[in-house]
């Protein structure tokens, strides 16, 4: 259909033909992604690792004795060459990974197919009898540090690597140079530091603390997911174990761990999970847009008190009005017993206690909390928009709503795309806002009628979104299933990379239009 | 303004017959919506400071019958005991507020300063150094931030345990190295604005012999005081609100938590609602220091959200 045709068509057909062609691009994108992408990616990597080692071997096989004892000496070569400060580092490196293999990572490795072994034979004295006794105590391995040693010793490894191959390519260059009577002293690698290489120096830390307190974590954690570690197996009673797929199919309901119901009450937290940060995201987006557009309107005067007074909820932690509202919403909190009194109710209305209210409750008081912060966010960008943009509209004598979808909205909807996407990721992963309103309540119950047990489906209650219950399942929960848990992880970051990456696709398909610049 | 022109909240003195009329029904209508918000907005945090004075919580009323400044008192005071329905407390040993009070501020100053240097130094090397990983780089960051940071937290807590970092004062210390290892995760807003700076500035500089480390501290940093101010403020307020990571550090020892989780233990069940005017004056001695600073640093905190919305 060309875009002549398309724009002929009523709108009702517009909209038809896009959920038709966006759904029939799925299956020829799934398949172009295999028979094209994929495979070019993976000819890409086999050409690379062919070269690397083509290289690799090239080096060995041309170069002199430095370098080739470089090869198993890092940094020999530098040393000899007059950059004593970068290869006594290499040199450095080399020993702490052998010295860290050797002492733990080679154990790690080892142990890492059973989890240790369980038994360990301890000695004491026995008063009673008055000699020493042994007993086979059920001490044994930490499980949770062989895995983290694992994980540390594979990072190690890749760094070794790394490390290893930029220092036996960096022989190969300062041979060459000496061969032209040219040489890379200290003095100009620790220039290049503040020059090219600057990156490195910013970086480094700011890295070191990426890699230790977040990638370190999320793979041992995402690791976790394939093991049976849990509150009954825990260092030093018990070790835990691979178990493969096993808490992955506990979530979808085919193992029995949490009873008949475990199922439905993941699904259920998980289409509130998406229900409510697409509510919350969009209530907050369009009404805060809107309040902007009413301040902003030409003619409005004290466009800074009324500013002012909705920024002033900002500056108030937002877990103070959380905390606040949940207590005036309770149903003997403030806002029902003032009702009661004035006499515009008769009996107090369960704002937190009936499930269907407590959801509209928690996304109103959302609401309350971040529409000021979006007005701030869009007025800025309103006062942004071309002028002449409305006026030429108003003279083809277009109405306000029609000038706001057709202008302010797409407008708006181009610059702050990616806002969106980040809120909305934000919101999926909006802890405070549950937790500290509702805590989850209330608790779900089944298709009879009655309470579901909290404790086989780890204190989950209707309003809990995904995070809150991973939270309440490794925090406050009686049995702590760490495993469970780190699906529910993995299952948060397919929800937002799926998501993100349909929007970001359809963002940029927009910003080459170009509509707007 | 001219002097023929009348002042008018609701229509322009040019304006002729209907539109005016329809000008200035349009107007008001948008005053009262504004007014109601306004008042939707404001009447909580009045009742609440109203309520920090009350002698006793009473959910049906507004206004309370005694006023006091006990509440404020018994925050602070270890040997002032209140009664609170109908038994004798001393609040200030049960829930130790001025120690979470110290330890959120001590924190948040931390935080503040250490989180604004590496959050800046990683924007400044994504949006002005080209080195061969950036890209990368930033889609790495991009993959791990739609990881919920909570998933890992289990295992952070077990690494600070190794290090003795769990218990104690030492636990605080290991929250601030939590808070502040994921910053190079934050470029983005401040990226956006290094971005707009132009690189002949740079170029110029680099004429004159400057290296990079010159530049980034002579020629981006004095250019670049909103961003600042801005890092410094989201920096400063974050840890005052979180609750997650905080509740995992302190690991349920009273003295380790910081306001949101303290102040979330005094509200929860066991407590009643008879804390609630200590909750309301707790919540007012929290949200001066914030308030303050917020309304000093208004305009640059304007820029920054817009600016990262634009950018981000």
């Amino acid at each position: 259909m060309t875009t002549i045709e398309y724009l002929a068509l009523p709108i009702h057909k517009r909209i038809l033909h896009k959920i038709t062609s966006f759904f029939c691009a799925i299956p020829k994108g799934i398949a172009h992604f295999f028979s094209v992408t994929l495979l070019n990616l993976f000819k890409k990597i086999g050409k690379a690792i062919a070269n690397f080692f083509i290289q690799i071997v090239d080096i060995f096989a041309t170069g002199d004795w430095k370098t080739r004892t470089s090869f198993f000496v890092m940094g020999f070569g530098h040393i000899f060459r007059k950059q004593y400060i970068k290869g006594f580092f290499y040199l450095l490196y080399e020993v702490i990974f052998i010295y860290f293999i050797c002492t733990t990572g080679a154990s790690a490795f080892a142990k890492i197919g059973t989890f240790g072994y369980v038994s360990k034979t301890a000695t004491y004295f026995d008063e009673d009898v008055g000699v020493y006794v042994n007993i086979t105590a059920k001490v044994g391995d930490d499980s949770l540090l062989l895995l983290l040693n694992f994980v540390i010793t594979l990072i190690l490894i890749g760094i070794f690597f790394f490390l290893w191959t930029v220092q036996v390519k960096e022989n190969h260059e300062l041979e060459s140079l000496n061969g032209i009577g040219k040489s890379i002293t200290d003095k100009d690698t620790l220039k290049s530091l503040v020059g090219q290489n600057f990156h490195k120096v910013l970086l480094s830390f700011p890295t070191f603390g990426l890699v230790l307190f977040t990638i370190l974590p999320l793979i041992v954690m995402i690791l976790v997911a394939f093991t049976n570690y849990s509150s009954t197996y825990m260092n030093p009673k018990h070790l835990f174990d691979w178990v493969g797929m096993y808490n992955f199919k506990t979530l979808f309901g085919l193992t029995n761990v949490g009873g008949d119901d475990f199922v439905a009450v993941f699904a259920r937290i998980m289409l509130w999970t998406l229900i409510w940060a697409i509510f919350a995201t969009f209530t907050n987006y369009f009404f805060g847009m809107i309040v902007a557009m009413l301040i902003n309107r030409k003619g409005i005067r004290l466009k800074k008190i009324w500013r002012t007074i909705l920024v002033t909820t900002i500056a108030v932690p937002q877990f103070i009005s959380l905390l606040f509202l949940s207590k005036l919403l309770a149903e003997n909190g403030g806002i029902n017993s003032l009702l009661l009194k004035w006499g515009w109710i008769s009996s107090p209305i369960g704002f937190l206690d009936d499930a269907l209210t407590a959801k509209i409750t928690i996304i109103v008081v959302n609401m309350w909390i971040g529409i000021p912060y979006t007005m701030l966010m869009c007025s800025g960008i309103l006062m942004n928009i071309p002028a002449d943009l409305y006026e030429s509209a108003r003279i083809d004598g277009a109405s306000p709503f029609k000038m706001y979808m057709k202008i302010t909205l797409p407008y708006m909807l181009f610059v702050t795309g990616p806002y969106l996407i980040s809120t909305f990721v934000g919101n999926i992963n909006n802890f405070n806002v549950i937790y500290l309103l509702s805590g989850g309540n209330p608790m779900f119950t089944n298709i009879n009628g009655n309470l579901i047990d909290t404790s086989k489906v780890y204190s989950a209650g209707q309003t809990d979104l995904l995070i809150t219950w991973l939270y309440k399942m490794v925090m406050t929960s009686t049995n702590k299933e760490y495993g469970v848990a780190s699906v529910i992880g993995i299952v948060i970051f397919i929800i937002l990379a799926t998501v993100s990456s349909i929007v970001y696709g359809r963002t940029n398909a927009v910003k080459n239009e170009g509509d707007f610049q | 303004m001219k002097p023929d022109k009348k002042f008018s909240y609701f229509a322009d003195s040019k304006m002729s017959g209907g539109r005016k009329i329809r000008e200035i029904s349009t107007r008001t209508i948008i005053y009262i919506i504004l007014i109601v918000l306004s008042v939707l907005w404001i009447l909580p945090f009045i009742y609440l400071i109203i309520q920090s004075f009350a002698k006793t919580y009473e959910a049906s009323l507004i206004i309370p019958n005694k006023w006091t400044l006990d509440n404020y008192r018994a925050l602070f005071d270890p040997s002032f005991t209140m009664s609170l329905g109908g038994k004798d407390v001393t609040v200030a040993k049960t829930y130790p507020f001025w120690r979470w009070y110290l330890n959120t501020l001590v924190i948040a100053l931390v935080v503040s300063v250490l989180n604004t240097v590496f959050t800046l130094i990683s924007a400044y090397s994504f949006s002005r150094l080209r080195f061969k990983a950036r890209k990368a780089y930033m889609r790495l960051i991009l993959i791990i931030g739609m990881f919920p940071g909570f998933l890992g937290m289990i295992i952070t807590y077990y690494i600070l345990k190794q290090f003795n970092l769990n218990q104690g004062m030492p636990a605080l210390f290991g929250l601030v190295l939590v808070y502040i290892s994921g910053c190079v995760m934050n470029y983005y807003v401040a990226k956006g604005y290094f971005d707009t700076i132009s690189t002949s500035l740079d170029e110029a500089a680099m004429i004159d012999g400057a290296n990079k480390n010159t530049i980034f501290w002579k020629v981006i940093m004095p250019l670049s005081k909103p961003i600042i101010v801005y890092t410094v403020l989201l920096a400063f307020t974050a840890p005052w609100g979180d609750y997650m990571l905080a509740s995992v550090m302190a690991g349920g020892d009273s003295k380790l938590f910081n306001v949101a989780v303290g102040l979330q233990q005094m509200l929860g069940k066991e407590a009643g609602t008879n804390y609630f005017p200590i909750f309301c004056a707790a919540a007012v001695v929290v949200s001066i220091p914030i308030m303050v600073l917020f309304f000093a640093l208004q305009s640059y905190y304007v820029e920054g959200v817009t600016g990262g919305a634009v950018k981000g």
